[in-house]
């Protein structure tokens, strides 16, 4: 074998962590992890977050995230070790030798500045190419990635092109200074799933015209599967496997590995419909406050007791509408909520207290869905005095009860928010919203900010609550991996519309308009090849692409 | 209608219709006044009959809407009046006193508003370090001191014991702009010293601010110097917020200045109104306060536009 490109060994990686009540301490966030990647290979990093995958991206190009400093271990990149690199060689690496390319393009590129400008301003100011030739370079780049109007589309600014188009931009921006590595940082993860496949495939594309080595940063085994060459699973900072990628997806050795290729275990039978459905959405139209377009058009979905109902759509198609519709904060311009057998006010001012508590809702960020000053307890117990009157031993009495439901337990009643791990801290949003004994919560994108093993508890445990506590979900979100997994009825939303609407196995089963065949092909699925052939076989371009 | 235009066009109107309320305050105010003009020319011992004549002759029996009006449409011509004390007429005399504190003003901001962004910069560029500590230390030390303090210690270090500038800043129509830059040199050196840290500071906070966006994290992964990141990357991200103070500064530096003016005998606006303050003058008080109220919210007017015009969501509407 040649001698490789990238050659990290023992890296070891630490970090400055502020707990709160103590005092600030150094931690080592990545022990000793080393790997080899060949000029023109790719290599998957995955895991969790706090798996360290980003913090080692960003290590080859000798950069720390905010206190995060290298602590040990070797980075040789084309023959050079880059952490005992003079601050201007390490300048000339980053941009020149080693580009990035980062989770959100909205967030990283500039928006004071041109699209162009910022694409090539590291060729530039590297002195590898004369504006010239670097602006020619990347309009051939812009092209290559699919963007339309490649001439024109970098005299743009960062906020006149769509997601999607501004992730390929940032591709371009990436491999406009002709560098040996790139560092994909979760390219796709922000991206709608029917757009996420089409900047993989350019990215796929790209990666094999350019010859470029690219290290490829995701929690997403099945999308890493599709352009890496090896993969690398991490946990906490350590290396559970490294291997070619036909191994680790199809004869995983780990047990770890095999839990993350088996994520989504949960089987759960659809239910049949009862007479009487706890809420009726009826006709309903909607649109925002001073503006000129319907958000929803004439939407009725049913929702039954102890059932849920999957609203699955991508972003811009209405179904976080139809929410704040549902819960009174954006009162309809035709149409009526029922609920529980009555007709609910519009607007939240004209609902009663019982109606309230009868509806409750999670949200997709648990972080800023509670009170960091508060405890866990309070959290909880706020709904128990607010709807019960509870008091004293039995408001506590209660809470452990929840606590205990959500499989947390008493120790946690005096802890903070900021305690608790990311699905810690849903647990007790789903607590405080049972805590109310709603008839109906709303579950908008619960897991969509969590881990995919995490994810996976959260749902079950929500399954389990609904059969106890006979509670219906609406469930909104765009990962159609989750409808599978819990729903009884699915409405499928497209541009404010219902566009397909009835029980799971109807709804999932052909013959499929062209909109849900688009949607269902583009969840990458963990094998070889899935992504070349479901973008040989798509009937109709995503529309946010 | 492009946003822009649109947004532009309500500031200015906000900044007519603004200046108009000013107006009537002023008017309002001195009406409040005890006494009247025929009083304060008349003094105290004047007789009745000598007080009403002296009214009807300056128009002061009419309702005081119609010599609102009055006042405010010759304002509008160029008309504010003469003076009661010497019988000037005040355009005339407060042109170019106001010309003389726009000269004052505005070499004071060539050279403290593009000091205070430097130093901004270059706190930000060694943040926490010493020079950081030594621009933030000095910067608000020399805020802290009461300006006539630091005018009279120059006065006394620079022109009375080394003798390098004059301790008057007398300036006329004959003298050449050397000269005249000459004679001004102290009190641009108080006034600079007096605004520098506002704007410095400003400028520092904004830019920190953008610093932990994440495109500056982009723009250190193509390997810039870090001087260039700031100065190229975050600073047009933060030019609303640094020109809103920059514009107070520059309004300071015009309608503030009355104790500079005096400490240093400059002949300008400032040392004119407190002279006819003092004599009672209400109709050069209210032309200086017209004239003061017009300049602040022309300056405040200025930097919401430039705020507007920096944001390229605006500016190119999708």
């Amino acid at each position: 074998m040649s001698e490789p490109l990238v050659k990290v060994r023992n890296l070891k990686i630490g970090a400055t962590v502020y707990p709160p009540g103590e005092k600030p301490h150094d931690i080592e966030i990545v022990h000793g992890v080393s790997f080899d990647l060949q000029p023109g290979k790719v290599l998957g990093l995955i895991g969790e977050s706090g798996a360290g995958k980003s913090t080692i991206g960003l290590a080859s190009m000798a950069y720390g995230r905010g206190g995060v400093k290298i602590t040990g271990g070797e980075v040789w990149i084309n023959g050079r070790d880059v952490l005992k690199s003079k601050l201007r060689d390490v300048r000339r690496l980053r941009g020149g030798e080693v580009t990035y390319v980062s989770q959100s393009a909205a967030a990283s590129f500039n928006p004071a500045k041109k699209i162009m400008e910022q694409v090539i301003e590291a060729a530039v100011e590297q002195g590898k190419f004369s504006k010239k030739e670097a602006e020619a370079r990347a309009r051939t780049l812009f092209a290559k990635l699919g963007l339309p109007d490649p001439d024109n589309i970098g005299d743009r600014y960062p906020h006149q092109v769509s997601g999607g188009q501004l992730q390929r931009c940032m591709t371009a921006l990436a491999l406009c200074p002709e560098p040996d590595l790139v560092v994909f940082d979760e390219p796709t993860t922000a991206l709608d799933v029917t757009t996420q496949i089409e900047v993989l495939m350019a990215i796929k594309e790209a990666i094999r015209d350019t010859g470029v080595a690219a290290l490829y940063i995701t929690h997403d085994l099945a999308v890493v599967a599709q352009v890496s060459d090896d993969i690398m699973v991490l946990r906490h900072g350590n290396t559970v496997e490294y291997g070619p990628v036909d191994q680790i997806i199809n004869n995983p050795q780990e047990e770890y590995t095999q839990a993350l290729v088996s994520v989504r275990s949960i089987e759960h039978d659809e239910k049949a419909p009862t007479p009487e459905p706890v809420l009726s959405v009826r006709n309903i139209t909607a649109r925002y406050k001073g503006t000129k377009f319907d958000v929803l058009h004439n939407v009725n979905v049913d929702l039954h007791p102890g059932q849920t109902l999957a609203v699955v759509g991508e972003s811009g198609s209405g179904k976080s509408t139809l929410a704040r519709v549902i819960t009174g904060l954006l009162p309809p311009r035709e149409g009526e909520i029922e609920f529980a057998g009555r007709t609910l006010s519009p607007d939240l001012a004209g609902r009663s207290r019982e109606d309230l508590r009868e509806l409750q809702m999670i949200y997709q960020m648990a972080d800023v869905a509670m009170n960091p000053r508060q405890t866990v307890g309070t959290i909880i117990g706020r709904p128990l005095e607010f709807y019960f009157g509870m008091r004293g031993a039995e408001k506590r009495k209660r809470i452990i009860e929840l606590l205990d439901e959500i499989e947390l337990g008493e120790s946690f009643i005096d802890r903070y928010p900021a305690e608790l791990s990311g699905g810690q801290k849903q647990r007790v949003c789903i607590a405080r919203a049972l805590a109310a004994k709603p008839k109906m919560i709303i579950c908008d994108e619960v897991t969509s900010a969590l881990d995919p093993l995490v994810a996976d508890g959260i749902l079950k445990l929500l399954l389990e609550l609904q059969k106890i506590e006979n509670v219906a979900y609406l469930f909104i979100t765009h990962d159609l991996a989750t409808v599978r997994a819990i729903s009884d009825n699915i409405a499928v939303m497209y541009q404010g519309k219902v566009q397909r609407y009835g029980g799971k196995t109807e709804v999932l089963s052909p013959p499929f308009d062209d909109y849900t065949d688009l949607l269902l092909s583009s969840v990458p699925e963990m094998r070889l090849g899935w992504l070349e052939e479901v973008i040989a076989n798509r009937k109709m371009e995503s529309a946010g692409n | 209608m492009h946003p822009v235009v649109k947004l532009v066009s309500q500031r200015l109107a906000l900044g007519l219709l603004l200046l108009l309320a000013a107006s009537a305050l002023i008017f309002l105010g001195t009406l409040m006044l005890p006494g009247d003009v025929a009083q304060s020319i008349l003094g105290q011992s004047a007789t009745p009959e000598a007080l009403a004549n002296l009214r009807e002759e300056l128009g002061l029996n009419r309702p005081a809407l119609v010599r609102y009006f009055d006042w405010l449409f010759g304002a509008l011509q160029g008309d504010l009046g003469t003076a009661l004390t010497n019988g000037q007429d005040i355009a005339e005399s407060i042109g170019k006193r106001l010309g003389n504190t726009l000269f004052l003003a505005f070499w004071a901001a060539v050279i403290s508003v593009p000091l205070a962004i430097f130093l901004g910069l270059l706190a930000v560029r060694y943040r926490d370090r010493w020079p950081d500590k030594l621009i933030s230390a000095v910067t608000l030390a020399s805020i802290s001191i009461p300006e006539f303090l630091i005018g009279y210690l120059l006065i006394y270090f620079v022109a009375v014991q080394m003798g390098w500038f004059s301790s008057v800043a007398m300036i006329n129509d004959s003298m050449s702009l050397l000269d005249k830059l000459n004679a001004i040199a102290l009190p641009v050196a108080v006034l600079t010293l007096v605004v520098l840290a506002h704007m410095m500071r400003m400028t520092r906070a904004a830019i920190l601010n953008v610093m932990q966006s994440a495109y500056i994290e982009t723009a250190e992964l193509k390997g810039l110097s870090t001087f260039h990141v700031i100065a190229r990357h975050a600073f047009p991200n933060a030019i609303a917020p640094i020109v809103n103070v920059v514009m107070l500064n520059l309004a300071y530096l015009v309608v503030g200045v009355v104790v500079i003016e005096v400490v240093f005998v400059y002949p300008g606006m400032g040392q004119y109104l407190v002279d006819h303050v003092a004599k009672r003058d209400v109709p050069v008080v209210q032309a200086c306060g017209l004239i003061f109220a017009a300049v602040y919210i022309l300056l405040n007017m200025i930097a919401d536009i430039v705020a507007i015009l920096s944001n390229p969501r605006l500016r190119h509407p999708k």
